[in-house]
């Protein structure tokens, strides 16, 4: 199968990054828009998916050698972000997928639209903005897609609270009972 | 004072009607003249909210055939249909367009909930997102369990609607009464609708269980 090759892009974009565990390119900031733009004329004509993931703040335990050659365990933090995730085909070549990825912090959550490359992108970079709350420099009508304009919060996000508005319910179970002994039940 | 008998001079037994049709003269009332016609030209509203409005298609279709009942005429447009079939589920963010298309419907109307997130939000009840039943901001005629119902079970709640139909008295219902009945539309807020429910159709549970289970079933 032809098409655009990760090595290619990595090989283009000095800037760029391969995730090995993930299959994805993962663009720096401020480049994404410019990697796109390159893919799109080598032929890659197609976004057939945009999605977000969210990491929180996590502990990770490493093994690492120290000076005197022995192997010992350390624990850092690896600081929460937010992946945009971009599927990318190429109908001309009948290639793909081809995995570029935009990671932004999670306080401060901003990416480069790609709609202005691939117009498939446009509800789905508004889905991602209702629902993880990532801001897209230069999307041409970003606005909420799934909730209502008013709503507050973003529900995708691991840490989003939803409103306490539980109701009672004769069989609760899992997560509802949880919520029914947490508060008080307001129906 | 003893009320008079708004029927007077129609209310005759089974026995003596059946007497006299036997005879060739038909007695009846408005009543039964309006629910029978009435019963029997149901139209629903084409509108359709997620899977179970595909059974309510589906009902439509040959093998099930809802024209049997007299429903096959699915009006686009609710100022021409008297039965709002909710199929399926009401998200926080329809709801508002859900009453509003109510309001429009002109008397009498009638309203099937449609499976179980219609009638109480179903598997997503406790989210976030999703209504917690429409009969909270519009009254329900027919309750139709199931995950989706089977066409059968719609043309069955239709059967049930039409039973209901023939027991309506046109003096005291308030769909002959009271004019166009329409209830206020529930407004976004932050995180749910205001009000959350309208009282003048759905009241909480009288009683409600306030105890965790844990502690009932100790």
């Amino acid at each position: 199968m032809s098409g655009v090759s990760f090595e290619s892009v990595l090989e283009q974009f000095p800037g760029t990054k391969w995730d090995e565990a993930a299959g994805a390119v993962i663009a720096p900031l401020g480049q994404a828009r410019a990697v796109a733009e390159w893919l799109f004329g080598q032929g890659v004509d197609y976004c057939s998916n945009v999605t977000g993931v969210d990491y929180l703040e996590r502990e990770v335990k490493e093994k690492i050698t120290n000076d005197d050659g022995e192997t010992e365990t350390i624990t850092r933090t690896e600081s929460g972000r937010v992946d945009v995730v971009y599927h990318l085909y190429s109908m001309r070549d009948q290639a793909g997928p081809l995995v570029l990825k935009q990671r932004t912090s999670r306080d401060n959550a901003e990416a480069e639209s790609l709609t202005p490359v691939w117009r498939s992108c446009d509800l789905q970079e508004r889905e991602v903005y209702d629902l993880f709350g990532v801001n897209f420099k230069g999307h041409p009508n970003q606005r909420r897609i799934m909730m209502w304009d008013e709503f507050e919060g973003h529900p995708m996000r691991r840490d989003y609270t939803e409103p306490f508005d539980h109701e009672w319910e004769p069989t609760p179970h899992n997560e509802v009972l949880e919520k029914h002994q947490r508060g008080k039940v307001i129906i | 004072m003893t009320a008079e008998n708004p029927n007077a001079g129609f209310d005759i037994g089974d026995n003596t009607r059946a007497e006299l049709e036997r005879a060739g003269v038909i007695v009846s009332s408005v009543d039964f003249l309006y629910n029978w016609a009435r019963g029997n030209s149901v139209w629903p509203l084409t509108f359709g909210l997620a899977c179970c409005a595909i059974e309510m298609i589906a009902s439509a279709t040959s093998r099930f055939d809802i024209s049997r009942f007299g429903s096959e005429v699915f009006r686009p447009t609710p100022r021409q249909a008297d039965l709002m079939i909710v199929s399926g589920t009401v998200t926080k963010k329809m709801a508002p367009q859900v009453v509003r298309i109510y309001n429009q419907m002109p008397e009498p109307k009638w309203v099937i909930a449609m499976g179980a997130c219609a009638i109480s939000g179903g598997p997503f009840k406790q989210g976030y997102n999703v209504l917690k039943g429409i009969d909270r901001y519009i009254p329900v005629d027919v309750y139709l369990p199931g995950c989706p119902p089977r066409p059968e079970a719609v043309l069955q709640s239709l059967n049930y609607l039409q039973e209901k139909i023939r027991t309506q008295d046109i003096k005291s219902d308030p769909a002959f009464t009271r004019g166009r009945r329409q209830y206020p539309v529930p407004s976004f807020t932050g995180t749910d609708l205001e009000p959350p429910y309208n009282p003048e159709v759905w009241h909480p549970p009288h009683a409600p269980n306030p105890k965790p289970m844990e502690e009932t079933t100790a």
